[in-house]
């Protein structure tokens, strides 16, 4: 029986025991006597001889803590991150290739499915280029109503992080209060333009639908509710010790590191850079929103929860003053060339069958020319880069994703990290695949 | 065409310098961004020309000069580039136009916004030098577009295809003489797809860690090794 070593020296973190002054979680040893532990004469302090190699260790693409198909592959020195090689494109569609081919207001409903969590946010930011590329303004209701719509896809996207980050760290309970929330935002989705995931809810020059009577009280009676879900799960997290211990300090990224990475959204203000495309590059009258840019200091996963947390907070603020300052008026521009014509007109008129009939068979026509459109996603800078030669297709439609910019960084950031502390820094980053693969 | 009650066109700056949305924006011409005309004074014939299109200025540059350009727009202080949005490629309908490279930098100080472009002939080799040593969030951007376009990005230490798989034999997606279905008929990439040994799926690069090449799969160890003969790569053993 010689190889009955069977004492070791395991560390633990003790999830109770809270932080030490670089805030990082206290461990304390704790000595375990084997089961059949044979003190053997002068081994008191045994360690059996480690291997020194490296093992290689996959992670996904078919694991639930990667938030996708996303494939890790790491080089660990114990338990140690070494290096860190993404793989990804298991969900790679060609979306930029297939838009290549459709009319604009064809594309509209890939832009659903690139990031899922945010649909009716890139809907809004696809039709901005659209319009961008048209040289079109669209109506004072209809930027109130996106301005509602994004501020709603925030929301979500944030809630479901929250939710399924919460999870992985092993908090089940908000997750389970979130989503309900989540759902309530899906209803009232529903009940605007009919799609609870996949919305499709602008058009070029205007809005699918505009909202139905109520609505806007349905909409009052969600922010009353979500603030206070909202606050009830960030206070069970925020000063929860487990919660710190598994966040505080993983996956830090300096301001200048952030920057030069060119990452984005939450992922570059928990680092301590206030870019938001909504205040430095407005859109859709931001400008004259009263909303405030959360900023981190220490850019790890903590600080980015804190600043997405901060972030619903803003969205409600947004929401509320949208509700207010809603003008009545029509939502669609007044186009012909764009907008198709009410369907009993199109039956009846023969002006409006022949609008009609070209909107549907040839699709509208930019001037040639290039535009480049990001908005504020929940992830970050999303941005449109159209170019048209003239025709009814775009010759090119660049998705500038920003979960894709993102992830990039992962390799800095588990490097030097333990192996359970690669999965909050993933979810940190708030990756969608659809968006990354597109 | 507009609709009533619109407020005044502007730029994307209000009177007080501070930012807001930008309207009424002009299809060609309209104001260059200063940096186009900071580029021509300190570059000159590098500079091939500057065009303004629905607000947004493009700087088209010649591809020798691209790095030492975006490498002074980085460094200087007047410019501070100092956040890469976006790499792509753009290739036009109308086969007698190159292809162009797009690079889209922010320099979040300055709040400005510019587009550089290289222009590719078709028929020359689609190189152009890698940007990473400036941003190193460049890195997946330029693997995405030369797995999309086949561009070459000069100095990148590992540009491999990202979406698409290692071995993907059917060409570059978004070249325009690629067919939106693909290059190989269905059955053909199916029989690939089931040739293909699920479990032979680490890259080189990750084999050369722990010595695993030798408890590769067969067909694995065959294809690396026809990888090395073909790009003269030092291997693992």
């Amino acid at each position: 029986m010689t190889e009955t070593t069977t004492r070791r020296t395991i560390e633990v973190a003790l999830g109770t025991s809270g932080l030490d002054a670089n805030g990082m979680p206290i461990r304390a040893p704790l000595v375990v006597q084997g089961h059949n532990a044979v003190a053997l004469e002068g081994t008191s302090t045994f360690e059996p001889e480690l291997d020194s190699d490296h093992m290689l260790i996959n992670i996904g693409p078919q694991h639930p803590a990667t938030h996708g198909v996303l494939r890790l592959v790491l080089e660990l020195d114990g338990e140690t991150v070494v290096r860190c090689v993404p793989h990804i494109g298991y969900l790679h569609c060609g979306f930029e290739k297939i838009g290549e081919y459709r009319q604009y207001n064809q594309i509209i409903p890939w832009t659903d499915r690139e990031d899922y969590l945010n649909s009716p946010g890139n809907n809004v930011a696809f039709a901005l280029g659209c319009e961008r590329l048209f040289g079109v303004e669209i109506t004072p209701r209809c930027t109130v109503l996106r301005v509602i719509a994004m501020e709603l896809s925030r929301i979500i996207s944030h809630v479901v992080w929250l939710g399924t980050t919460s999870v992985d760290m092993g908090a089940f309970t908000p997750f389970l209060w979130l989503y309900q929330e989540r759902e309530n935002v899906y209803n009232l989705l529903e009940a605007w333009v009919g799609a609870r995931l996949t919305t499709s809810m602008t058009r070029v020059g205007g809005m699918a639908a505009d909202i139905p009577d109520g609505w806007l009280d349905g909409l009052r009676a969600f922010i009353k509710g979500f603030s206070k879900t909202l606050e009830e799960s960030v206070k069970m997290l925020e000063t929860n010790a487990i919660w710190a211990g598994r966040t505080v300090g993983l996956g830090a990224m300096s301001a200048e590191e952030a920057v030069n990475a060119g990452l984005s959204g939450p992922m570059l203000r928990a680092s301590g850079v206030a870019y938001d495309v909504r205040k430095d590059f407005p859109y859709m009258d931001y400008e004259t929103y009263d909303f405030d840019v959360p900023v981190g200091t220490a850019g790890d996963v903590y600080d980015r929860f804190l600043v997405r947390a901060e972030e619903m907070r803003q969205s409600i603020r947004i929401l509320e003053q949208a509700v207010r300052r809603l003008p009545d008026g029509p939502v669609n521009i007044d186009d012909p060339r764009l907008i198709l014509p009410p369907k009993h007109k199109a039956t009846s008129e023969m002006e409006s069958m022949i609008h009609h009939f070209k909107l549907v068979m040839e699709g509208p026509r930019p001037p040639a020319g290039e535009c480049y459109v990001a908005v504020e996603s929940p992830k970050g800078e999303k941005g449109y880069y159209m170019v048209s030669d003239g025709s009814a297709k775009p010759v090119r439609w660049r998705i500038r994703p920003p979960s894709f910019v993102n992830l990039s960084a992962i390799p800095r950031m588990v490097e030097g990290h333990l192996l359970s502390d690669v999965i909050a820094i993933n979810a940190s980053i708030d990756i969608v695949m659809g968006e990354i693969d597109r | 065409m507009t609709a009533p009650n619109l407020p005044a066109p502007s730029s994307g700056t209000a009177p007080d310098g501070t930012p807001s949305t930008p309207r009424g924006l002009p299809h060609r011409g309209g104001a260059l961004n200063p940096s186009a005309d900071a580029l021509a004074e300190r570059f000159g014939d590098a500079i091939v020309r500057s065009e303004a299109t629905w607000g947004e200025t493009t700087v088209f540059v010649h591809v020798e000069s691209l790095h030492e350009i975006v490498r002074w727009l980085h460094d200087e202080p007047t410019q501070r580039y100092d956040y890469l949005v976006d790499v792509t490629a753009v290739e036009y309908r109308d086969a007698m136009r190159p292809i162009e490279v797009v690079w889209h930098l922010r320099a979040l100080g300055h709040r400005r916004f510019l587009r550089l472009k290289v222009e590719l002939p078709k028929r020359g080799t689609l190189i152009v030098p890698s940007v990473i040593d400036v941003y190193c969030g460049a890195d997946w951007l330029e693997r995405e577009c030369y797995d999309m376009f086949g561009i070459k990005f000069d100095g990148h230490p590992d540009l491999r295809r990202i979406l698409l798989w290692e071995n993907y034999q059917e060409g570059f997606p978004l070249r325009k003489n690629f067919p939106l279905r693909g290059r190989f008929s269905r059955a053909e990439q199916l029989k690939q797809a089931l040739a293909q040994d699920p479990e032979a799926r680490y890259s080189m690069n990750e084999l050369t860690i722990a010595e695993a090449f030798d408890s590769l799969p067969e067909d694995m160890r065959r294809r690396l090794a026809a990888d090395r003969a073909r790009t003269g790569e030092e291997g693992v053993e």
